[in-house]
C-alpha cells in the first residue's frame, strides 16, 4: 500500500477511538440542550434559533439528496421540485385553500376545530403528524415519475432533464390557479401570492396549536425528531441490500446489472426516497415559514442544497449534516458580514442578492482543494483519490472505458 | 434464421451435445450486428450439463460479444438463447443472472470502493429476498438475511481462496481481484459460469489454481463452465468441448484433439500459408 494511504488511516485512527455510539450520544444531547444552551450564552437568541429550525429543515433536504447523488450517484438538479410538492400538500391539507370543502364547515382530522370566536375553520385541516407522511408518500410518488424518464441518462444529460423537472413544478404549481393540469377549475395554488397562512403544528392529542414563531423551542424539538428519524432510516437504508446496489450502481452500472442488480427499480427507489425527504421536510418548512409561495422554490434553491451535499462530504451521512448546517448558517449570518465589501471597491451591490454566485464559487473551490468534502465517506475519497493511492501496476490496462460500448438496457 | 445450415466445416458428428439438445445452455443462430460491422454471426452454442466449455478465437473473433449476448448486456440481434427450458433471448441482465447465468469480465469490474465481502454480497442481491420496508424497519427476517448474506460471502471467498476479506476490492493484488470477480459471480448461485480470459495476467501457478477451481465447481457444485481463454495450455487442458470463433464465425468445434488438428483453426490463428 502506499504511504499516502497509510497517513490519512492513521490520522483517522485516532478519533475512532472513541465509539461511535459515544459520539452519537453526545451529538443527540447537544441537539436537544441547545435551545437552553442558547438561552444562557445569549441575551436573545431567538434568531439563531430561528435560524436553526430552518436548518433543521434542510439537513433533511440534504440528507434526501445525499441518496439521490451520494449513495446512488444520479446528479439531481431539480431536487427543489420535490421541496415544493411536498409544501403544497400541506398548502392543500393543512390551510383555508378549499374553503368550501364539506359545505364550508371544513375537514378537521386531529385538529383545533374552532377559531377563538367559536367558528369552524373552513378548508382541509388534517394534524400536520399524518400530513409529513402522506407528503412523504405523494412526493416519493412522484420522485419515481419524474425519475423514470432519466433512468437511461448519465452525468450532464441526467443533470439537465432534472434541472428541468425543478423548473417545471414550480411553473405547474404558479399556474394551477384554476384547476392542474387544465383538469377542474380549483384554484390550488393562489398563483404568485402562495397560500397562507399554514396550520400550525399541534400534537394529536391536544387541540392547543404550536405557537411559533412567538415561541420557538417546541418546534425546535418536532424538527430535531424528524432529523434524528430520517437519520435513522437513512442508515439502515445505507447498510442494508439497497445500499450496496445503490453503491454497485454508482461504481459500475454494468457490472452491478450483470450481478442482477435491477438497475429501474434501485435507481427509482434512490429517487423516490430522496424525494420523499424533500417532501418531508417541504411539509416542515412550509409550516414554520407560514406560507408556501413558488418564489421559494427557485433552481437556486437545488444548488444550494446540491452544495451542501457536496462541500459536507457526498456519501456521507455526517458530512451532509455538516455541510447542511455550515452553509445555512453561512447563508443567514456570514454573507451580511461581507456585505460591505463590494463598496469598498466601489462597487454598488448587496453581496446578499449574489449568494448563489457565492455558492457556486465554494463548489469550485471545494471541487479543486477537496473534491470529496469536509467529511468525506471513505467510499468516495478512494473513488476520489485513486490515482494517488493507487501505485500498483496491476491496475493499467484495466480502465478501458468500455462501459460506454455496453448497450444497459433499462426497459 | 434457425433454417440457416450449420456451417459446412462442422460436420454433425462433431456436435457430440446436440443429439439429444438438452444442454444446460443452447443458443441458436446468434448474431450481433453493429452497423454494417458483423460481430457475430449465426453461432449456434451449446453448453451441456456440468460440462466445461470454451470459446476460443484470435482477437477480435466476437468472443466477448458472444457473451455479451448471452448475459444480456447486448441484445443478439438475431438468435435465440434457451436456457434451462426457458427463453432468455434478449432478456436484461439481472434477469438473466436471477434465471442462473453468471459471469465475470475481461476486464476486471469489480466495485472497487466495496469490500471483497461487500463485492460479494452485491453478487447475491438476486438471491436476497428483503423488501424496502424489511430494511428501514429492519424485521427479524431482514436481520437473518443479513448475517446469512455475510457468512455465505465469507463462505464463497474461502471457496475461491481469496484471504483478505474485508480488503477493498481496488486495493486487492491484480490475481485476488481475479479471484473476487470469480467469487462475486459465485455468490448468485449460478447453473452456469460465464468466465472472460480469466488467467489473462496470471502467472503459471495461479492458472494452475484455476483450473483446479473450475474441476471443484464441476464436482462439488454441480456447475457448468463457459470459458474465454486465450491461455491454451488452460483450454486444452479444462475443456470437454472447443468451440473457435474467427470474424464472428463458428469455423470449428470438437474435443480438444479435434480442435488443435483442425487445418482451419491453425489457419486462423497463424495465417495461411498462401
Amino acid at each position: 500500500m502506499s504511504t499516502a494511504a497509510a497517513t490519512w488511516r492513521s490520522s483517522t485512527a485516532s478519533l475512532r477511538r472513541v465509539p461511535d455510539w459515544a459520539w452519537a450520544v453526545f451529538f443527540v444531547a447537544l441537539a436537544i440542550l441547545y435551545p437552553y444552551i442558547l438561552d444562557q450564552l445569549m441575551t436573545a437568541p431567538d434568531d439563531l434559533l430561528d435560524a436553526s429550525i430552518q436548518t433543521l429543515g434542510y439537513i433533511i433536504m440534504a440528507l434526501g439528496l445525499n441518496i439521490v447523488v451520494g449513495f446512488a450517484g444520479l446528479l439531481d438538479l431539480g431536487y427543489v421540485a420535490f421541496y415544493a410538492i411536498g409544501a403544497f400538500v400541506i398548502g392543500w391539507l393543512g390551510s383555508q385553500q378549499f374553503p368550501n370543502v364539506n359545505g364550508g364547515k371544513g375537514i378537521h382530522i386531529l385538529t383545533p376545530v374552532e377559531s377563538a370566536f367559536g367558528r369552524a375553520f373552513p378548508g382541509i385541516h388534517i394534524n400536520y403528524f399524518i400530513v409529513i407522511f402522506i407528503a412523504a408518500i405523494f412526493t416519493a410518488f412522484w420522485g419515481a415519475i419524474l425519475g423514470a424518464p432519466t433512468l437511461r441518462l448519465r452525468g450532464d444529460y441526467l443533470a439537465i432533464v432534472t434541472l428541468a423537472f425543478g423548473e417545471i413544478v414550480p411553473r405547474v404549481f404558479e399556474n394551477a390557479t384554476s384547476g392542474i393540469f387544465g383538469i377542474g377549475s380549483t384554484d390550488f395554488s393562489n398563483g404568485r401570492q402562495g397560500i397562507t397562512p399554514i396550520d400550525k403544528i399541534n400534537f394529536p392529542w391536544t387541540d392547543k396549536a404550536f405557537n411559533y414563531p412567538l415561541e420557538l423551542k417546541p418546534v425546535y424539538y418536532v424538527g430535531l425528531g424528524m432529523v434524528l428519524f430520517v437519520i435513522f432510516f437513512n442508515r439502515r437504508l445505507r447498510d442494508s441490500r439497497l445500499g450496496r446496489a445503490w453503491i454497485a450502481v454508482r461504481e459500475d452500472e454494468v457490472a452491478a446489472a450483470a450481478m442482477g442488480v435491477n438497475l429501474v427499480r434501485t435507481k427509482l427507489w434512490a429517487y423516490a426516497i430522496g424525494a420523499a425527504l424533500g417532501g418531508f421536510s417541504g411539509v416542515f418548512l412550509a409550516t414554520y415559514n407560514n406560507t408556501v409561495n413558488v418564489d421559494q422554490f427557485e433552481f437556486g434553491f437545488s444548488v444550494f442544497i446540491l452544495a451542501m451535499v457536496i462541500i459536507g462530504g457526498m456519501g456521507n451521512i455526517w458530512g451532509v449534516i455538516l455541510g447542511a448546517i455550515a452553509l445555512s448558517i453561512f447563508n443567514r449570518y456570514g454573507l451580511k458580514q461581507l456585505n460591505g465589501v463590494p463598496d469598498t471597491v466601489g462597487l454598488d451591490f448587496d453581496v446578499t442578492s449574489i449568494n448563489f454566485g457565492i455558492f457556486g464559487f465554494f463548489l469550485l473551490a471545494m471541487m479543486v482543494l477537496r473534491p470529496e468534502g469536509f467529511l468525506p465517506s471513505s467510499r468516495r475519497r478512494l473513488e476520489l483519490h485513486e490515482v494517488e493511492f493507487d501505485e500498483s501496476p496491476d491496475h493499467l490496462g484495466t480502465e478501458t472505458g468500455d462501459a460506454q460500448l455496453y448497450e444497459v438496457r433499462h426497459e | 434464421m434457425s433454417e440457416q445450415p450449420p456451417p459446412a466445416a462442422v460436420p454433425e458428428a462433431e456436435q457430440p451435445h446436440r443429439a439429444d439438445g438438452t444442454g444446460v445452455l443452447d443458443a441458436r443462430g446468434v448474431s450481433k450486428v453493429f452497423g454494417g460491422l458483423v460481430a457475430v454471426s449465426d453461432v449456434d452454442f451449446i453448453v451441456p450439463e456440468k460440462g466445461i466449455v470454451s470459446l476460443i478465437g484470435p482477437n477480435g473473433a466476437g468472443k466477448t460479444t458472444f457473451f455479451n449476448c448471452l448475459t444480456g448486456l447486448y441484445k443478439p440481434t438475431t438468435g435465440r438463447v434457451m436456457f434451462l427450458g426457458s427463453d432468455l433471448t434478449g432478456k436484461r441482465p439481472d434477469i438473466i443472472t436471477t434465471a442462473g447465468i453468471a459471469r465475470t469480465f475481461q476486464n476486471i469490474k469489480l466495485f472497487r470502493t466495496m469490500t471483497a465481502i461487500e463485492n460479494v454480497q452485491v453478487g447475491m442481491h438476486s438471491r436476497l429476498r428483503s423488501r424496502v420496508t424489511g430494511m428501514l424497519l429492519r424485521t427479524p427476517f431482514n436481520r437473518r438475511e443479513e448475517k446469512e448474506s455475510y457468512r455465505r460471502a465469507r463462505e464463497q471467498l474461502d471457496f475461491v481462496g481469496l484471504r483478505r476479506h474485508g480488503e477493498l476490492a481496488m486495493n486487492l493484488p491484480y490475481g485476488d481481484q481475479r479471484r473476487l470477480e470469480i467469487a462475486r459471480a459465485l455468490a448468485s448461485e449460478p447453473k452456469l459460469l460465464l468466465l472472460d480470459e480469466p488467467t489473462a495476467g496470471m502467472n503459471a501457478q495461479e492458472s494452475e489454481e484455476l483450473r483446479r477451481l473450475m474441476e471443484r465447481l464441476r464436482t462439488e457444485r454441480g456447475m457448468s463452465v463457459l470459458l474465454i481463454e486465450h491461455d491454451m495450455k488452460v483450454v486444452m487442458n479444462v475443456s470437454d468441448h472447443i468451440t473457435v470463433l474467427d470474424h464472428g464465425e463458428k469455423i470449428a468445434e470438437g474435443s480438444p484433439k479435434e480442435v488443435r488438428e483442425n487445418p482451419r483453426v491453425v489457419e486462423a490463428y497463424l495465417g495461411s500459408q498462401a
